[in-house]
C-alpha cells in the first residue's frame, strides 16, 4: 500500500521503510520550537526530570512573541526562565525583543524549515511549516521537554484528507479565503487527527504567503498537520531563505490512501468570513448584511506577512479608517516591518488613520495591544474566533482575509474589497 | 506486559471535566486528583476502584481541556489500562506521556461489559473477557511504548535513552 507524504516523512523519520495509519511510532526531530507561553512550562519539566544539555543547540528555537514587548509583570517574569534556559543552553535560535516576530512567521523567513523536515512546536499553529513541504505539528509542553532532551518524540501516524486544488484566485481573494471555505466546508473537527495534504495544478497560482496561510489553520479543522507538494515556488523560497541548506522533496504515492478527497476549484473562491464563535461558522462577502465594526486587526501568524500588508495598504491608500474604527495593523516579523517602511506601506496605514505595531502575537489571543470590550466587535485576520478569544465573553470576532479587513476598516462595516 | 482486573464501563464523550472536575485543579498532587477522579458520573468509582482495574468506554474519550491531570488521575486511581473506541487527540498523547497505557479496540468495548474480568496483552494486543471467555483483537504497543508506561512516562522514558 502506497504512502502519504507526511508517512513517507514520518517513515524516512522512524528509520522504517514502510508506516500505516494508527501505528505509533518513535520519530527523530529536525527542530524543536517553544514560545514564551509553553517554554517556561517545558523548562520547569525538563529540570525536573534531571536533564542537563539539549539535543543540540541549532535545533531548539525558542520566540518571545505572545506577550512581549513585555506586557506585564507576569509576561515578563515568564521571559526570565526562557531567557536563562537559552543562554545555559547557547541556543541559537533563541528570539528576543529586536529580533524576534511571531514564530510561524519567523522560522521560515529564517530558513530554519526546509522540506522534508519533521518539526514539532509546543504551539498549535506550529502546522503553518506544512507549506513547505515540511510534517510539523502542535504539541504539549512535555513533549516539548522531551524533543529538547534527545531530539526524538512519538508519534501516531495520521491517515489523511488530499484536496485536489485546480484554478487560479480571483483579485482580492488569497489563502485565508480558501481555508475558510475549507473548514466551513468540512467543519471544525472535519480533519481530526488526519494530515490535510494540498496538492494539484491550481498551487501554482498560490504564493508561499497563501500556503502558509491555509497550512496555519489546519489545526482549526482539528487536523494534525497540514502539508503542500513541493514545487519550484517552494524551491525559490528555499533558496532566498535557507540557501545551501539540504532538504529532501517527498511526494505522495500513486496509490496512497487517503479517507476523503476533495476537488477545489480556486477561482470559485469568494472573499469568506467567519462569524463568531466558529472558524467553521464561514459565509462569503455577498451573504453578509451590514455588521458594523468597533476593530479591525491586521496581523497574526495567519496573515502577518509582508503580501498581507500590500493587500491591506493597496486597499487603505489615500483612504481613511471609518470614524468610530479602530485599525491595528501588526507585521509578523522584523523584516516584514523593514519591508513595509522601505515600501511605504506603514505611511499608508499611519496616514488612513490606523495604528503600525512593532511584531507580536497581542491581540490575536487577546494577550495586549488590542483588547475588545463588552459587546465590541472585531474583523481580525487572525485564525480563531472562539468565545473571549480577543476580550470580554461578549465580544465578537470576525475572521477573513486582508482584504476584506482592510476594506471593512475604510467602510466600518464587514465589506467587500470592491465596495470601498 | 499484562494488565488484569476487573472493568468499569462508561458511555460516549467521556470528558476531562468528568474524569476530574475543574474544581479541584488548585491540587496537583496525583493523590489528590485521583480521589476525586469521575466521581460526577460514578460516585463510587474511586471506594471501589482496585490496583489494576480498567476502564472501557465509548468513543472520543478524554475529550474538552487540555489538562494532564485527567490522565494523571486515572493512572493514580489505579487503572491499568483504558480501552476505548476513540480518544481526543491530546488526552492520547497526554496519557502516553505520563505512562498510561490506552488501547482502541471497537469490539472490546462492544463485547465488555461493567463488571467483567478483563486481561489485556500489551505484546500482542489480545484482550480477554474472562467472564464472557471472549476474545477481541486490539492493536499491540510497539516495544518503545511499553518502555514509556514502563518507565512512568516520556520524560523518564526520555532520560534512559
Ligand atoms: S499570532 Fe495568534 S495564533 Fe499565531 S502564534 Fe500568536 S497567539 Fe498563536
Amino acid at each position: 500500500m502506497g504512502m502519504t507524504m507526511t508517512q513517507k516523512i514520518l517513515a524516512d523519520h522512524a528509520g522504517k521503510t514502510e508506516v500505516k495509519a494508527g501505528e505509533l511510532i518513535m520519530a527523530d526531530l529536525d527542530l524543536v520550537l517553544g514560545n514564551d507561553v509553553t517554554t517556561p512550562v517545558a523548562v520547569k519539566e525538563y529540570i525536573k526530570a534531571g536533564a542537563k544539555d539539549i539535543f543540540d543547540k541549532d535545533k531548539v528555537v525558542i520566540v518571545l512573541d505572545h506577550f512581549t514587548p513585555n506586557k506585564d509583570i507576569k509576561a515578563a517574569e515568564q521571559c526570565v526562565i526562557s531567557r536563562k534556559f537559552a543562554k545555559e543552553q547557547e541556543i541559537t535560535n533563541f528570539y528576543d525583543v529586536g529580533s524576534m516576530g511571531i514564530e510561524h512567521c519567523l522560522l521560515p523567513e529564517k530558513g530554519l524549515v526546509v522540506p522534508g523536515n519533521a518539526v514539532i512546536g509546543a504551539d498549535s499553529h506550529t502546522c503553518t511549516y506544512g507549506a513547505l513541504g515540511a510534517f510539523s505539528t502542535g504539541i504539549g509542553s512535555t513533549d516539548m521537554a522531551a524533543g529538547m532532551m534527545k531530539g526524538k518524540t512519538w508519534f501516531k501516524v495520521p491517515a489523511a484528507i488530499k484536496f485536489n486544488l485546480t484554478g487560479k484566485l480571483n483579485k482580492w481573494v488569497s489563502g485565508k479565503d480558501v481555508i475558510l471555505h475549507i473548514i466551513g466546508m468540512i467543519g471544525v473537527d472535519g480533519a481530526l487527527y488526519k494530515s490535510m495534504e494540498f496538492t494539484g495544478e491550481g498551487l501554482e497560482s498560490l504564493s508561499m504567503d497563501d500556503r502558509f496561510t491555509i497550512a496555519n489553520m489546519a489545526i482549526e479543522a482539528g487536523g494534525k498537520n497540514g502539508i503542500f507538494d513541493v514545487d519550484e515556488k517552494t524551491l525559490e523560497y528555499i533558496r532566498e531563505h535557507a540557501p545551501g541548506k539540504s532538504y529532501k522533496i517527498y511526494k505522495a504515492d500513486e496509490d496512497a490512501e487517503y479517507e476523503e478527497l476533495y476537488n477545489i476549484d480556486l477561482s470559485e473562491i469568494k472573499p469568506a468570513v467567519a462569524f463568531p464563535h466558529l472558524p467553521e461558522n464561514v459565509k462569503t462577502i455577498d451573504e453578509i448584511e451590514d455588521i458594523k465594526i468597533d476593530q479591525v486587526v491586521i496581523g497574526s501568524c495567519t496573515n502577518g506577512r509582508i503580501s498581507d500588508l500590500r493587500t491591506a495598504a493597496e486597499i487603505m491608500k489615500g483612504k481613511k479608517v471609518a470614524d468610530g474604527v479602530r485599525a491595528i495593523v501588526i507585521p509578523g516579523t522584523r523584516d516584514v516591518q523593514l519591508q513595509a517602511i522601505k515600501e511605504g506601506l506603514a505611511e499608508i496605514f499611519i496616514e488612513a488613520g490606523a495604528v503600525f505595531s512593532t511584531p507580536t502575537c497581542g491581540p490575536c489571543l487577546g494577550g495586549h495591544m488590542g483588547i475588545l470590550a463588552k459587546g465590541e466587535r472585531a474583523v481580525s485576520t487572525t485564525n480563531r474566533n472562539f468565545v473571549g478569544r480577543m476580550g470580554h465573553p461578549e465580544s465578537e470576532v470576525y475572521l477573513a482575509g486582508p482584504a476584506v479587513a482592510a476594506a471593512s476598516a475604510v467602510s466600518g462595516k464587514i465589506s467587500a474589497p470592491e465596495d470601498c | 506486559m499484562i494488565a488484569n482486573g476487573r472493568v468499569f464501563k462508561y458511555g460516549d464523550n467521556i470528558d476531562t471535566d468528568v474524569i476530574i472536575p475543574a474544581r479541584y485543579l488548585n491540587v496537583s498532587e496525583p493523590a489528590e486528583l485521583a480521589a476525586h477522579c469521575m466521581e460526577d458520573i460514578d460516585k463510587d468509582f474511586i471506594k471501589n476502584v482496585k490496583e489494576g482495574d480498567i476502564i472501557v468506554a465509548g468513543k472520543n474519550f478524554g475529550c474538552g481541556s487540555s489538562r494532564e491531570h485527567a490522565p494523571i488521575a486515572i493512572k493514580k486511581a489505579g487503572i491499568s489500562v483504558v480501552i476505548a473506541k476513540t480518544y481526543a487527540r491530546i488526552f492520547y498523547r497526554n496519557a502516553i506521556n505520563i505512562g498510561l497505557a490506552i488501547m482502541e479496540c471497537d469490539e472490546a468495548v462492544d463485547g465488555i461489559d461493567d463488571g467483567d474480568m478483563v486481561t489485556v496483552d500489551f505484546d500482542t494486543g489480545i484482550i480477554k473477557n474472562q467472564t464472557k471467555n471472549q476474545i477481541y483483537k486490539g492493536q499491540s504497543f510497539p516495544p518503545f511504548i511499553q518502555d514509556i508506561i514502563k518507565s512512568g512516562g516520556l520524560l523518564p522514558y526520555m532520560s534512559t535513552l
